[in-house]
C-alpha cells in the first residue's frame, strides 16, 4: 500500500532531479529531452532508483503531456497557415515521407515486427523535432534565411500528417486490422478537413467563447476544452493526442497567445513527465542489444533528412549552400518519435529500447548536423572541384595591425 | 522599393525589403516578440547575418531609423507628445468599446488609432471594441497622455 507522503517525496525527487538536469542541459546548449529519457531509465524497473508509489500520477501526467504537447503545436500554427503550407510544399512533404518512413518501415520488416511495428517505427524515423529545429534555427539566426520557409514547411506538414497517421497506429495497436484502419484514416481525415474548414470560417466564434480576460478562466476553459475533446477523440479511437492538436488548430489570434502563454509551463511540466514516463517503460538492460541498429537507422535517416532539406529547399529556389543548410537542419527527431513509440508499445514492447536510443542519438545529432552539413558539404565539393582547396584569403600583416588599432581604441 | 511578406509557420513572420539600390534587407516577426534584423551576405545571398532584438531594442532602433518622427510633434506653444499605450490585462477596457472610457472628455487626449497584432484601425469610433493587447496611438498634452495611460491601465 502505498501512502501519500512517499508519493509526495517520490515525486519532488523526481521533478527536481528533471529540473537540475534541464539546467545542466540550458547550460551545455543542448535539448533536454534526451536527458529526461535518461532519468526515467534511472527511475524505471532495473534502474538505479525505481519508483514505485508515484507511478500510477506519472502514467497519467504523461498522458496529459501528450495532449498538452500536440495542442500547444496546434496553437502555432494558423489554419490558413496550414493550408497555405500544404499548397505551397505538398511535394517536399511526399519526399520527406516517402525518403523517411521507409527506413523505419524496412528495419521494422526485418526485426519481424509485423505490421503494427514496422509503422510505428516508420513514424518514429519519419518526423522531424518541430521544436528542436525552430530552436536550432532561432540560435543560428537563420530565420532570414531564404531556405527557411521551405524547412518551416515540411515541418508543418509532417505535423498536418500526424493528425492522419496517429489514429492510424492507434486502430492498428488496437487491433482492428486493416479494414479497421482505413476507417480511422477516413474519419481522421474527414475531422481534419472539417476542422480546417471550420477553423478558416468560424475559428473567431470558438475563440470570441472561449475568450475571458481573467487567465484563471481562460486557463481552466482551454485546458478543460482541450481534454474533454482529447476524451472524446480517443473514446472515437482518433487518438486523443489529434483530438488535442485540433483544438489548438481551431484557436485563433488573441485567444490562442493568451492559451498559449498560460499552457506553456504546464506542458514543460507534463512533457517532461511523459519523457520521463517512457524512459521508465523502457529496461535498461535491453539498450545495448539494439544500439548497432539504433546507429544504423541514424546514419541512414540522417542522410534521407539532410536529402529531404536538399529537395525541399531547392524547390524554393536555394542555391547549393543554402539547400545543404535546410538538409541539416532537419535531421533532428524528438518528442514525435517518442510519443509515436510510446503509442506502439502496448503491442510492440520492443520498441521502447530503440526509439529511446535512437531518439537520443537524433536529438544529440540534429543541432550538430543544422550547424556542420554545410561548411562540410560545401569544402568537400570545393576539394573535389578544384582538385585542390581554394587558396586562403589574403589575411596580410596590414589587416591585422588594423583590427588591433580598433581594438586598442575601445 | 519592394516588400514581401513570408508567413514563416510556428515562427512569425518575415518581410523582405529590396531597396531602389539593390539592397537586400529582411526582419522576422517572432512569435514570442523578438524582431531578428537581417542583411544578407555578398558571399551567399541566401543567408543572412541576423541580429535579434528585444521588443524595447526593436522599438528604440525603429526610431533611430524612422525619418518622420512621430514624438514631439512641433506646434506653436502647445507641446504635444504621442505615447503608445498598451491595453494589458489589468486594464478594465479590455473587451469593451472605445467610448467607454471617455478619453477626450477626461483628459483632453486623443485616441488616433488602435494597434493590433494583425492590423492598424486609424480614427477609430466611440463604438470600437478594445481588446487585451491592443495598443493605443494617443496625442495630446503631456499631463493629458499620462492620465490617459493611467486611465487605461487601470492606475
Amino acid at each position: 500500500m502505498h501512502d501519500t507522503t512517499s508519493l509526495l517525496l517520490e515525486l519532488g525527487a523526481l521533478l527536481l532531479t528533471l529540473g537540475l538536469i534541464g539546467r545542466f542541459a540550458g547550460r551545455i546548449g543542448l535539448s533536454p529531452v534526451p536527458l529526461y529519457l535518461l532519468a526515467g531509465l534511472a527511475f524505471g524497473k532495473g534502474g538505479l532508483l525505481p519508483l514505485d508509489a508515484s507511478e500510477e500520477f506519472v502514467a497519467v501526467g504523461a498522458e496529459i503531456g501528450v495532449i498538452l504537447l500536440l495542442m500547444t503545436l496546434g496553437l502555432e500554427y494558423s489554419a490558413s497557415e496550414l493550408v497555405g503550407s500544404l499548397r505551397t510544399q505538398y511535394p517536399s512533404g511526399l519526399v520527406d515521407f516517402v525518403l523517411n518512413a521507409l527506413p523505419g518501415a524496412l528495419a521494422g520488416i526485418l526485426l519481424g515486427w509485423g505490421p503494427v511495428g514496422a509503422v510505428a517505427l516508420a513514424g518514429v524515423t519519419w518526423i522531424s523535432s518541430s521544436g528542436v529545429v525552430a530552436k536550432v534555427l532561432t540560435d543560428l539566426g537563420r530565420l532570414g534565411n531564404r531556405e527557411t520557409p521551405a524547412i518551416l514547411g515540411v515541418l508543418v506538414i509532417e505535423d498536418l500528417s500526424m493528425a492522419l497517421y496517429l489514429p492510424l497506429l492507434t486502430a492498428l495497436v488496437a487491433g482492428v486490422g486493416l479494414a479497421g484502419g482505413s476507417i480511422a484514416l477516413v474519419v481522421a481525415l474527414g475531422t481534419v478537413v472539417v476542422v480546417l474548414y471550420f477553423a478558416l470560417r468560424h475559428g473567431h466564434h470558438l475563440s470570441r467563447a472561449v475568450s475571458s480576460d481573467n487567465p484563471e478562466m481562460l486557463l481552466l476553459v482551454v485546458l478543460g476544452l482541450t481534454v474533454l475533446v482529447a476524451g472524446i477523440a480517443q473514446r472515437l479511437q482518433v487518438s486523443a493526442a489529434v483530438g488535442a492538436f485540433l483544438v489548438g488548430i481551431a484557436l485563433s489570434g488573441e485567444v490562442a497567445e493568451g492559451a498559449h502563454r498560460l499552457l506553456t509551463p504546464l506542458r514543460d511540466l507534463f512533457a517532461a513527465v511523459f519523457f520521463v514516463f517512457f524512459g521508465l517503460s523502457t529496461d535498461p538492460a535491453a539498450i545495448p542489444p539494439v544500439l548497432p541498429v539504433a546507429l544504423l537507422l541514424a546514419a541512414v535517416t540522417v542522410v534521407t533528412k539532410v536529402a529531404t532539406g536538399w529537395y525541399a529547399a531547392r524547390r524554393a529556389g536555394v542555391g547549393t549552400r543554402g539547400r545543404f543548410r535546410a538538409g541539416g537542419a532537419l535531421v533532428a527527431r524528438g518528442e514525435f518519435s517518442v510519443v509515436i513509440a510510446g503509442l506502439a508499445a502496448a503491442t510492440e514492447p520492443r520498441i521502447l529500447p530503440l526509439a529511446t536510443a535512437y531518439v537520443m542519438l537524433m536529438v544529440l545529432l540534429g543541432p550538430t548536423t543544422a550547424r556542420w552539413t554545410e561548411p562540410l558539404l560545401t569544402r568537400l565539393r570545393g576539394a573535389r572541384g578544384r582538385g585542390t582547396a581554394p587558396a586562403p584569403h589574403p589575411r596580410g600583416v596590414g589587416a591585422g595591425a588594423a583590427a588591433n588599432r580598433r581594438g586598442q581604441r575601445r | 522599393m519592394g516588400t514581401r511578406r513570408i508567413p514563416l509557420p510556428g515562427v512569425g513572420t518575415q518581410y523582405d525589403l529590396t531597396t531602389e539600390s539593390g539592397g537586400h534587407l529582411s526582419v522576422v516577426v517572432h512569435h514570442d516578440g523578438r524582431r531578428f534584423l537581417g542583411v544578407y551576405r555578398a558571399d551567399d545571398p541566401d543567408a543572412c547575418e541576423s541580429v535579434a532584438l528585444d521588443p524595447e531594442e526593436a522599438t528604440a532602433l525603429a526610431h533611430l531609423i524612422d525619418p518622420t518622427r512621430l514624438e514631439g510633434i512641433d506646434t506653436d506653444g502647445l507641446d504635444l507628445v504621442t505615447e503608445h499605450i498598451p491595453v494589458g490585462s489589468r486594464s478594465p477596457y479590455a473587451g469593451r468599446l472605445l467610448g467607454d472610457t471617455r478619453a477626450r472628455t477626461r483628459t483632453g487626449a486623443s485616441i488616433v488609432a488602435v494597434l493590433r497584432r494583425t492590423s492598424v484601425h486609424p480614427s477609430p469610433g466611440p463604438d470600437f471594441r478594445l481588446g487585451l493587447g491592443d495598443t493605443l496611438v494617443a496625442v495630446g498634452t503631456r499631463e493629458g497622455v499620462d492620465a490617459l495611460a493611467a486611465i487605461i491601465g487601470g492606475g
